[in-house]
């Protein structure tokens, strides 16, 4: 189980305009574990959705993956030819868009959808596949399912509408799910219900999860681990308790200030000053630093890697918690900076023997 | 949804209503209908009690309701130049119109949706943008020179179509039809593209344009994300979504393809209901133009009625009597 | 910015190579040029082209009387001698008659040149007269709402249901109908000018009506009429400048379309008479010897005819794409 089920190392992703190449991923690596469920936090613009679309192989033209490699349970698959590519889409990795509004074909019953997928990825009757459907429906708590299997999109409401997506993405029992803002067009009341729902299949099935999402809330109750995402760049990735109570970065910390506190509720994105720069005039050295409370004169020239803040390299336990080592790009934690300021989230205990993270 | 297409045929009763009250006044007012019937020498008394039996001298409410009644029955009057009943005209010529029509349509679709669909899923290919150019040509072009260019190039040039008339007919009841017979098919062949060419055009700039619009959904990514075939992607989802508003443009496209038949008709001297209305222009023959524009009309509404159930048998968003509206 | 226009007139001249102020002010021509329409136009290679072709095309139309080597109205310049001449290239081609002539012995060149003023001159009337009528009822209709604005609209409704040509057609016919057929060449004009008008003025209240519509809810419309601006003067000062983009791309695309009702009215043989003939009324005649081989009677007025609305459909397309901020 040490094997994580998605490995992405150094990604990058272009959109190639009339004015160059804008860079909308630059130089994003992460792991996901088998069965573990990955926050990944921003906002909007900080390449969240980018990164999504391009692990599913769904990047819109023309946005493209210029650099770093993705692997599926070891397996490269950002270089696979279409075709195959297509039959990993569905079948390995499912997908759960924002709108369950607008998800659904309108002119198809709910239960021709669901066949359809399963149709294609397996070898099922259409017998046996309407009996899977049905089975699939009543998992994701839609009543009387063997009578709305027969329903269209628009008989059902926001809520039941991602309920049959979740299912949909299910359908194929994929390894891994990418949740791009799942609960974000949904009622505040739903959204609980829709969050619980995902975590608890997920756990069943085994199911990894790479959860996009602006709303630091869904984060807190759902996620196991979060990665911070600022203009295409992780800002810091780490177990969520330890992200939440005890963040590094300073565009994280600004972050965790928007929840007042975790029992509460979400909150939504945090007041930090200023707004997230453009794909077309991102500032040299950090990203962040024309915002930065914590600035000193390397930010405005050095790019910050990641550098490992856990104190150990990653353990080889079952904890899938824990598989994957904490990172925080921030000249702050550089044990080599001479003229920093004191960091950020108070105490940087490790910092000091942290070593950058070694890309493999 | 019942309360819908109630609606949708009140409004086509008006429309007819108000054509016919249009019809009735060219009828009435456009010249003395007394003068198309006698001479110039006849006497005053004489024209007086012709007017009289017209009921010429009646109100002209009065006078509405008669023709109204008699439009009811089928009596549209009688044609000034043949001494006929227009009405019998008009069914003498209609089966050439109609099936012009139908064939023209027939093209204008298949052609249409399949250059379409090619144009919005191979959007960059040499190809496409041919089609796309030709497109803007044919929407630009006045109908009767492509007629013209076609009859050049094929009856005259090449000598391979007839560039006039309907070919052999053959009689079924009081139908006539072309479609039984190697020249009656020939000279379908012409006319047909002539007419259809503009439909055409436009059906394949709407299907590119809305099946492009429909490729970017969030249900056609998701599609994609399920892992669906390009095949399915593409035919089984967009396409059919795509075909949902083209099918309400090209019906409503099929009345003005017959009212548009004017022009063909009289570039391939058709015999049909066009080509009568042409020569009734020319000479003035009031009951014949009244009695075309209501015809017309009337078409035109029953094909708006049927786009509206088909449509709702296309689309089940609408299906549903629950009253929730699309 | 509706001051720019005096204050560039006060501003000292600038300094050559000086840079502009971001907010300098500048005339109405100078904006044109820095605006995102002349930049598109100069990007659109085929929008340049269409410009070219419209303005030979209109030279040429309008500058026929001095340029033509004959006049095709004047029956005593045409000789029966030199009917049927093929072009000056062909075999038994005849100087003058660089395209040839026609079975009245007319000049065919003379004949396109004048037959192209014609059809310009009728088409840019009915543009006019339509783009009035339509600019005036949607204007009304807009503003004053309620019944005014039903009757409007439901008279536009029933008139779509016809296409253009057959609403020409009657409003010729029934026009004939009620003068009877003793119609001169001008008073035949006029009837094709008004059918053109009374055809195409739809889409011109359409536009106009929903532009107004959203206009008169606005505050300084409300304002307007506070302190006490009639509404013509509100609707004609205020609203009207609004929909200026849009009423032109229409009135472009207008002028090919009342071009070619012309072409197809005299076609049909219910325009211009042979004596005057327009494009389409060439076209007319020359196509009776399609098949005796004299091509070039119905070709060249064809030519001229594809040619200038295909120019003009060009323009009014990048118009239409150019000042629509929706596809960029």
């Amino acid at each position: 189980m040490s094997e994580p089920i998605l490995s992405v190392r150094d990604l990058r992703v272009a959109f190639e305009t009339r004015r160059g190449s804008l860079p909308a991923i630059d130089g994003v690596s992460f792991d996901i574990g088998r069965g573990e469920i990955l926050g990944v936090v921003g906002e909007s613009g900080a390449g969240k959705s980018v990164t999504g679309s391009a692990v599913i192989g769904l990047l819109d033209p023309p946005g493209r993956i210029v650099g770093g490699e993705i692997r599926l349970g070891g397996e490269r698959i950002d270089t696979l030819p279409p075709e195959r590519m297509r039959r990993v889409r569905g079948r390995r990795i499912g997908m759960i868009f924002q709108d369950p509004l607008t998800s659904l074909d309108p002119l198809y019953r709910v239960g021709e959808q669901i066949v359809e997928t399963i149709r294609t990825h397996t070898d099922l009757s259409a017998r046996a596949a309407r009996t899977r459907a049905i089975d699939l429906l009543a998992e994701v708590g839609i009543p009387a399912p063997e009578r709305r299997i027969d329903g269209y999109p628009h008989e059902f409401s926001g809520g039941m509408r991602q309920r049959v997506v979740i299912a949909l993405a299910l359908a194929a029992e994929p390894e891994l799910i990418i949740a791009d803002e799942p609960t974000t067009a949904l009622d505040v009341s739903v959204q609980a219900q829709v969050i619980t729902l995902l975590k608890r299949l997920c756990r069943e099935h085994g199911t990894a999860v790479m959860l996009v999402t602006h709303d630091m809330g869904v984060i807190a109750e759902a996620a196991d681990r979060v990665a911070v995402m600022y203009s295409g760049r992780i800002a810091e990735i780490g177990p969520v308790e330890a992200v939440v109570r005890n963040p590094r970065h300073p565009y994280a910390v600004g972050l965790m200030g928007a929840i007042p506190t975790l029992t509460q509720g979400s909150g939504r994105l945090a007041q930090i000053p200023g707004a997230m720069p453009r794909l077309t005039a991102i500032p040299p050295g950090c990203a962040f630093h024309p915002r930065c409370p914590k600035v000193f004169g390397r930010c405005r020239v050095d790019r910050p890697e990641p550098i490992r803040t856990d104190a150990a390299p990653a353990r080889t336990g079952s904890d899938p918690a824990s598989s994957s080592p904490s990172a925080v790009a921030c000249h702050l934690y550089d044990p080599d900076a001479a003229d920093r300021p004191a960091p950020a989230g108070g105490e940087p205990p490790v910092a000091f023997h942290a070593e950058p993270l070694q890309v493999r | 949804m019942l309360a819908f297409l109630l609606r949708r045929a009140f409004q086509s009763v008006v429309v007819l209503a108000v054509v016919g009250l249009i019809a009735f006044s060219m009828f009435r007012f456009a010249g003395d209908p007394v003068n198309q019937i006698v001479g110039p020498d006849t006497p005053v008394a004489e024209r007086a009690e012709i007017r009289r039996s017209l009921g010429l001298d009646d109100p002209t409410l009065v006078q509405f309701g008669r023709y109204a009644g008699n439009v009811l029955r089928g009596d549209f009057g009688i044609s000034y130049q043949f001494r006929q009943p227009v009405a019998a005209l008009l069914a003498e010529r209609m089966p050439a119109t109609l099936e012009l029509a139908f064939c023209a349509t027939v093209f204008a679709l298949t052609v249409g949706i399949l250059m379409g669909v090619y144009c919005a899923l191979r959007r960059d290919t040499v190809l496409a943008k041919l089609f796309q150019a030709v497109s803007l040509v044919g929407v630009s072009l006045p109908t009767f020179l492509i007629g013209i260019l076609l009859i050049f190039l094929f009856s005259v040039t090449l000598g391979w179509l007839p560039s006039y008339g309907r070919g052999d007919t053959v009689r079924l009841g009081w139908w006539t039809t072309g479609f039984l017979t190697l020249t009656g098919l020939k000279a379908l062949i012409l006319p047909s593209i002539t007419l259809g060419l503009f439909q055409m055009t436009l059906i394949m700039r709407l299907v590119r344009a809305e099946m492009l619009e429909v490729l970017r959904t969030d249900y056609i990514r998701f599609a994609r994300a399920r892992g669906l075939t390009t095949h399915a992607v593409h035919f089984g989802h967009a396409l059919k979504n795509t075909l949902v508003p083209v099918i309400t443009i090209a019906g409503l496209q099929l009345g003005s393809v017959i009212a548009f038949s004017i022009i063909t008709e009289t570039v391939f001297q058709w015999p049909g209901m066009g080509l009568l209305f042409v020569q009734a222009v020319q000479n003035v023959d009031i009951p014949i133009m009244a009695a075309y524009l209501l015809l017309v009309a009337a078409i035109f509404v029953t094909i708006n009625l049927a786009v509206d159930l088909l449509y709702t048998v296309v689309d089940p968003r609408l299906r549903l009597s629950t009253g929730r509206t699309a | 910015m509706s001051t720019s226009v005096d204050e560039a007139a006060l501003a000292p001249p600038l300094p050559t190579g000086a840079p502009l102020a971001p907010e300098a002010p500048r005339s109405g021509f100078a904006r044109f040029l820095g605006s995102d329409l002349w930049a598109s136009f100069q990007r659109s290679k085929l929008a340049m082209g269409a410009l070219a072709v419209t303005v030979l095309l209109f030279g040429l139309a309008f500058s026929a009387p001095w340029i033509a080597p004959q006049n095709p109205y004047d029956p005593a310049q045409l000789e029966l001698i030199n009917s049927n001449l093929p072009p000056l290239w062909a075999a038994d081609g005849q100087a003058p008659f660089v395209l040839g002539t026609d079975d009245q012995g007319r000049d065919v060149l003379s004949a396109v040149l004048y037959g192209l003023r014609l059809s310009l001159i009728i088409g840019l009337l009915g543009v006019a007269v339509s783009g009035t009528l339509g600019i005036a009822l949607g204007l009304v209709a807009g503003y004053f709402g309620g019944i005014v604005d039903a009757v409007v609209m439901r008279v536009a409704d029933v008139q779509l249901t016809f296409p253009a040509i057959l609403i020409a057609l009657v409003v010729d016919g029934v026009a004939k109908a009620a003068f009877g057929g003793a119609l001169d060449t001008n008073a035949t004009i006029l009837l094709i000018v008004v059918s053109i008008g009374l055809s195409f003025w739809v889409q011109y209240a359409r536009t106009v009506r929903s532009s107004v519509m959203v206009e008169r809810g606005k505050d300084y419309v409300q304002a307007a009429r506070l302190i006490g601006l009639s509404s013509p003067v509100i609707m004609v000062r205020h609203v009207l400048p609004n929909v200026t983009g849009p009423v032109f791309v229409i009135a472009t695309i207008n002028l090919a379309l009342a071009i070619i009702t012309e072409a197809t009215l005299s076609f049909l043989g219910t325009g211009l008479p042979e004596t005057m003939p327009s494009l389409g009324t060439l076209i007319r005649t020359g196509n009776r010897f399609l098949f005796s081989g004299e091509w070039w009677i119905v070709a060249f007025p064809g030519a001229a005819l594809a040619g200038l609305v295909l120019a003009i459909n060009l323009l009014g397309d990048w118009l239409r794409d150019a000042l629509n901020p929706k596809l960029q």
